[in-house]
């Protein structure tokens, strides 16, 4: 009977090596995903822990996480505390330490690009602030094209078998992503300066890239849910400062832009993609900036 | 580092002017000598800061280049560990480890029908933690949390509880004091020190995560409301896509249920299994079978009415539980459910002395008992949550009186126990809403009914507060 489970175990212990052909990768948001899926191809066995449905803020260390991170080889994910009340406990149950902070096994994105609304002032009394910043950063694509090569280098280094393919596939990913970047620009130009009132304040680097003006946020203060004073508040500056759209992510409750655009004339309700998976057009990081576009332009007259 | 070095030369700055006004009012020419020797200190020490900012933004664009970045870049371990950036910029100061804390500030008021003072289990030998919390106005507990890695190889984290004491004072207790290794291999993960068990599924939480104010009666009955200790801890997360951990602990023995520890590998072992997974994008379980196999010496037990028992023997005990959360698309902002169940079975079997009143007898004393709960939680909209619970105890002593000591009968003894239940099932019904403004805070009202004793319908009313400082909390499953 020992030696039966003995055997038993052994073979589960083998079981890893057996089908480490690949590179496991652990993303924490679906963005980083798609971004490895595009300079890995199919050395990477992709797994994302969260959906465009969820609130990347509030995930649980669920059990089929922490077994996700037990064999991951590589975990992308944002940073700036974008994770902080879940991967930090799957980092601890998980017991993978080739994947802790500090390893080639970890890499945050939030580290290669510059980060908008660093608070100068840390009192909860604000909201949920983030000490380094907003974490939303993949809603700029320069900031895609920031993080890819130090990806790519990533990849590279952890899998140095096939780092040939992963430089070809930068490059590849890089022309398109270029190319992609001049034609939005172009799509896009039409909606500089254009006003627009926001769920949370998830879209600064959204705002940033295409110069969106934000009237307005539907939250009072960040996480804090929208309430009637202050919407009766957003009613009014909004009748002296008129905006074009309200927008929010899928995972965020549609019912007080649903209000808002119902009291104000003109005002179009988005529900925006917010990242890969947000709708059917956003199969891709192209497709996620398309529909951004599409949409946001549809609330033009 | 940056933005540090240009703070530093922005302050030398400013105070330069600030200093040639303050001493413009002595003598002329001796100040104007001094001023020019400090200006000039002040001009070298500015080179020598420019310099040192060309350096690290050479330094930067380098890394920047070669995209290491994570190295240099504060990941997240060490957002966790200080949650304010502000020392990062100011390296001379000696607080830029600081481990990081958090406050939990807790305090209820409860009402209750029938007397605190008589509530009882009865079969069951209650520590001192098993009975109802203070009437009326109380701070429940207040517990400082300090945790950060301490190396490369150990992570460690303290809980301190301060809480008042029956005779006026405060204790300090140490809920918790461990160490993690931080970099054991495949999948395993250890645990020494002070800490709770990781038996059953409420066990290994602090009171203030738990969905009720009171702990279920079996945690209550079993387990003194919760099992911690000084002990070792392994555990092992197979290589699986569905959750599998098997884990072990060995204890010291010092607290309920067992006595007074006399061996050097300690008197209490736990054994455990747990599984878990998603069933879809909505629904995630986690369920587990644990062990706790106990050598009490000389556990000491009030019982309500003034007397007390001595346990010396074996007490063996087996837990199953059960846990099922679902939220629309595994979004659980808006709403989302959470039901949990556990059930323990104990086994005890050893002599039992029976002190009342100056008497002390004896019994040969082998118990059977169970218990179970079951609860739901839902939240029906943001930040409100509603929640349901029942408990139940049971017990079969088989209890032989082999000395009296004094008491009149066997039958004395054996009331004197508290561990003859009558017959009698004690149950619960407790029914809860909270409110949580934000991560950080939640009000509860809670309203239990306990048919503990026999003839005791306890109506109990609490309306508790649970404020978090600090670092972020860790949303575990």
């Amino acid at each position: 009977m020992t030696q039966y489970l003995l055997s038993v175990l052994f073979v589960l212990l083998l079981l890893p090596l057996n089908a480490a052909a690949d590179l496991r990768v652990f993303s924490c948001e679906p963005e980083w995903g798609a971004l490895v899926t595009e300079l890995a191809g199919d050395h990477a066995r992709v797994f994302t822990a969260t959906t465009a449905q969820q609130d990347p803020h509030y995930i649980q260390a669920r059990p089929s996480l922490i077994a996700r991170m037990r064999r991951a080889d590589l975990v992308v994910c944002t940073g700036a505390e974008l994770e902080i009340g879940w991967l930090p406990v799957l980092m601890a149950r998980g017991g993978n330490p080739g994947v802790k902070p500090g390893t080639d096994g970890y890499f945050e994105a939030a580290a290669f690009v510059p980060m908008l609304e660093v608070p100068q002032r840390l009192d909860r009394a604000e909201g949920d602030v983030h000490p380094n910043g907003n974490p939303h950063i993949q809603l700029d694509p320069r900031n895609i094209a920031r993080i890819a090569p130090a990806l790519s280098e990533r990849l590279a280094k952890i899998d140095p078998e096939n780092a040939a393919d992963y430089r070809k596939r930068l490059e590849d990913f890089s022309q398109r992503w270029q190319s992609a970047l001049q034609r939005w620009d172009t799509e896009a130009a039409s909606l500089k300066g254009m006003p627009i009132v926001v769920h949370h304040k998830s879209w600064a680097y959204l705002n940033q890239w295409l110069g969106l003006k934000e009237i307005g946020t539907l939250e009072p203060k960040p996480g804090v849910p929208p309430s009637s004073s202050h919407l009766a508040e957003l009613l009014e500056t909004l009748k002296a400062t008129p905006a074009k759209a309200v927008i929010r992510a899928p995972y965020q409750d549609p019912r007080a832009s649903e209000w808002l655009s119902k009291q104000v004339p003109g005002l179009v309700m988005i529900e925006m993609p917010f990242t890969v998976g947000g709708n059917a057009q956003a199969t891709d990081l192209f497709g996620l900036f398309d529909s951004s576009i599409a949409l946001l332009k549809g609330a033009q007259p | 580092m940056n933005s540090g070095v240009k703070a530093c030369i922005t302050v030398l700055a400013l105070s330069l002017p600030v200093c040639v006004q303050a001493a413009s009012g002595d003598e002329l020419t001796d100040i104007r000598r001094q001023m020019e020797t400090l200006q000039k200190q002040y001009e070298a020490r500015l080179k020598e800061l420019e310099a040192r900012l060309d350096q690290a933004e050479a330094l930067a664009h380098q890394n920047q280049k070669e995209l290491s970045g994570v190295k240099t870049a504060p990941p997240v371990a060490a957002a966790t560990t200080s949650p304010e950036p502000a020392a990062a910029g100011t390296p001379a100061a000696g607080n830029a480890f600081n481990p990081a804390l958090s406050v939990i500030l807790q305090g209820s008021v409860n009402s209750y029908s029938e007397n605190p003072d008589n509530y009882a289990l009865p079969g069951f030998q209650l520590g001192e933690e098993g009975g109802l919390a203070s009437e009326g106005l109380t701070l429940d507990e207040t517990e400082v949390t300090a945790s950060a890695n301490v190396d490369p190889l150990f992570y460690g984290q303290t809980t301190l509880s301060l809480a008042d004491q029956s005779n006026g004072g405060t204790e300090i207790s140490i809920e918790e004091a461990f160490v993690d290794p931080t970099m054991l291999p495949a999948g395993l993960d250890g645990r020494f020190g002070r800490f709770y068990s990781d038996i059953g599924y409420l066990n290994r939480f602090h009171s203030h995560a738990w969905d009720f104010h009171d702990a279920p009666l079996v945690y209550s009955a079993f387990l003194n409301k919760q099992y911690g200790d000084d002990g070792v801890r392994l555990a092992w997360v197979a290589p699986t896509d569905t959750y599998l951990m098997i884990g072990g602990e060995t204890f010291a023995g010092n607290n309920f249920p067992a006595g007074s520890s006399n061996r050097v590998f300690g008197d209490v072992q736990s054994l455990f299994v747990k599984l878990g997974g998603d069933v879809g994008a909505s629904n995630a379980w986690l369920a587990g079978v644990s062990g706790l196999r106990v050598n009490a010496h000389n556990r000491q037990t009030d019982v309500a009415g003034g007397g007390s028992d001595t346990f010396n023997g074996d007490s063996n005990l087996l837990i199953g539980d059960f846990v099922w959360k679902w939220a629309p698309n595994g979004n659980a902002t808006q709403r989302n459910f959470k039901f949990q169940s556990e059930y323990f079975y104990r086994d005890e079997s050893g002599d039992m002395g029976v002190d009342e009143g100056g008497n002390s007898g004896l019994m040969d004393y082998n118990g059977n008992q169970w218990g179970w709960y079951a609860q739901g939680v839902y939240q029906f909209m943001p930040r409100w949550r509603a929640g349901l619970r029942y408990d139940r105890l049971s017990a079969d002593n088989n209890l032989k009186v082999t000395s009296l000591g004094g008491f009149q009968d066997n039958r004395a003894v054996i009331d004197a126990s508290g561990l003859d239940n009558n017959g009698h099932h004690p149950q619960r019904y407790t029914a809860m809403l909270d409110w949580s403004p934000s991560e950080f805070s939640r009000l509860r009202l809670q309203y239990d009914r306990d048919e503990s004793l026999v003839n005791w319908i306890d109506n109990e009313w609490s309306l508790q507060y649970i404020m978090s400082l600090g670092t972020h909390g860790a949303h575990e499953f």
